[in-house]
């Protein structure tokens, strides 16, 4: 039983670190077409400026609210970052889809050179405050606190998007252009404004993820944000491209089914994921939610 | 009568297909003008040209004036807030929103939404304030589609087969509301039903292989059941 709780409550720590990933790369997908390659920056700018920011920014930390300031710093980067990728280098390109796809995939190798040139390509030695690595009695089974961390982090963002999408203007123009863009535009909205906007809660969701990745793995490396970033891909297709709930039960699927299938034969939990895309993909191809932001 | 918009040789072509030929006609500021042809001649196409719908990959000439201003190559949201109205032809509700959310997407900053004449025309929209858009009946989009343009001021509708699909009573309901609202806003109305063109339209516009057939009165053309017959391919007894 004891057993069973901890590899749940792991599971669904990667799972949350496969939302915070995903929700963003959906909801740009959804909106904008954008099939974004370089969100796995935006997770590696958030996981090194928290690093960098622990250890050079005035009151930030390894611990406590040192270590809350340094996060803040991490997401305020990877914030950032998306706001002018998307509007220096995507803005241009709206429907050119192939150009969208070079520049993303250029803008993530590029990304991966840039930190390598800075910090090298060994991993760094994450900040984790203390009481992360400690572990908690649950029914049995201790549980390291980090995966705490990671599901409270997942599910104040899961809550925090469904009641941005469902009470502000901005969120409602969001969902109804997931629906049908052009649409948007004929009753007199720039939609193109929302997509800045989109791409910098993207980025935050993505620069937290990577904030938080790093006290889940205690280290970071330059390449980090793109493995991360292959599962946030599955998991969007599995959820449904656009839709934020459906991101949140795809990545609780693919982060227990990973987990349990990795304790009974090591390795093969990466296979049974990949093979779970292939069943929703033939079974239902709009994924679990299909193309709507539901709230 | 200065037209309210004037589209002169606009052509489009997407891909091989060469969809309009030097279109060229007027809409007047007052009453409803038809704009007709048999399927597939490119009445649509007009519409979503004028106001910047067409797929990147189109290729647009000619000019499009409206109000008295060129209108070529403008952001189809700043027509729209300029008073272009438009209600697509496959209706555009928002199926995961509600009907009370799809209105209120319409709102425009600066100006005060008329719910009053909305739900006036269409009460049915105020009781299923709460219902999702996409389980609404055929009729009842439509009836949203066309109250949610009417939530702010316009100075031209574009109205793509608003009774498309529609049982007859319902083709009754929208066209007494179309007709209510034409007789205080101009309208470009595309249009099948020709008992619904016959009731409404004042001018006819006939588009046929890429080009302007016929511009005249509407009613000079349904009376003609030969013109009718040439043009739209059906006759007078058809109608």
């Amino acid at each position: 039983m004891s057993t069973v709780v901890l590899l749940t409550l792991t599971g669904l720590g990667l799972a949350a670190l496969y939302f915070l990933v995903a929700s963003g790369l959906a909801l740009v997908f959804g909106l904008a077409d954008v099939l974004n390659f370089a969100h796995g920056l935006f997770l590696s700018v958030g996981a090194y400026g928290t690093w960098w920011a622990s250890g050079n920014l005035p009151g930030a930390g390894a611990s406590g609210w040192g270590f809350v300031l340094a996060v803040i710093f991490g997401v305020v980067c990877g914030t950032v970052v998306a706001a002018l990728v998307e509007l220096v280098l995507i803005r241009p390109l709206y429907s050119r889809t192939i150009e969208q796809v070079l520049v993303t995939v250029g803008l993530s190798l590029a990304g991966v050179a840039l930190l390598q040139a800075s910090w090298g390509a060994d991993p760094r030695t994450y900040p984790r405050p203390q009481w992360t690595q400690e572990l908690t009695e649950v029914a049995g089974a201790r549980v390291p606190n980090d995966r705490f961390l990671l599901i409270g982090a997942a599910v104040i963002v899961l809550a925090g998007l469904l009641a941005f999408l469902k009470f502000t203007r901005i969120g409602l123009v969001i969902r109804a252009g997931v629906e049908d863009r052009s649409m948007v535009t004929a009753l007199g909205i720039d939609v193109r404004r929302a997509f800045t906007l989109v791409f910098a809660i993207g980025g935050a969701a993505a620069a937290l993820a990577g904030a938080l990745g790093g006290v889940y793995a205690g280290s970071i490396s330059p390449t980090g944000g793109s493995s991360l970033l292959i599962f946030g891909f599955i998991v969007v297709v599995i959820g449904g491209m656009g839709s934020v709930v459906g991101a949140a039960y795809a990545a609780v699927a693919v982060g227990l089914l990973q987990q349990f299938v990795n304790y009974t034969s090591p390795g093969l939990g990466d296979i049974c994921v990949v093979a779970l895309l292939a069943i929703v993909l033939l079974i239902r191809p709009q994924g679990i939610t299909g193309k709507v932001a539901t709230s | 009568m200065t037209a309210i918009l004037d589209i002169s040789d606009l052509s489009v072509k997407v891909g091989g297909s060469h969809i309009l030929q030097g279109v060229t006609f007027s809409v007047q500021p007052q009453g409803v003008t038809a704009l007709l042809g048999r399927n597939g001649v490119g009445k649509t196409t007009t519409l979503k040209a004028v106001l910047g719908l067409m797929p990147r990959a189109a290729e647009i000439t000619g000019r499009v004036g409206y109000a008295g201003a060129s209108i070529t190559r403008q952001p189809t949201f700043r027509l729209v807030r300029q008073g272009l109205g438009y209600v697509p032809e496959d209706r555009g509700v928002f199926a995961g929103l509600t009907v009370a959310e799809n209105l209120r997407l319409a709102e425009r900053a600066g100006s005060t939404p008329d719910y009053d004449t909305v739900h006036g025309l269409f009460p049915e929209l105020r009781k299923r304030a709460r219902q999702r858009a996409g389980t609404l009946s055929g009729g009842q989009q439509q009836m949203l589609a066309i109250g949610r343009v009417l939530l702010n001021p316009n100075r031209l509708l574009l109205i793509d087969e608003p009774t498309k699909g529609l049982a007859p009573k319902v083709v009754t309901e929208v066209a007494a509301a179309l007709e209510a609202v034409a007789a205080v806003v101009p309208m470009l109305l595309v249009e099948q039903n020709l008992a619904v063109v016959r009731r409404m339209a004042r001018h006819a516009v006939v588009i046929a292989n890429g080009r302007v057939a016929y511009t005249g009165g509407a009613s000079d053309l349904l009376d003609y059941t030969e013109k009718t017959k040439a043009l739209l391919g059906v006759g007078k007894g058809e109608h």
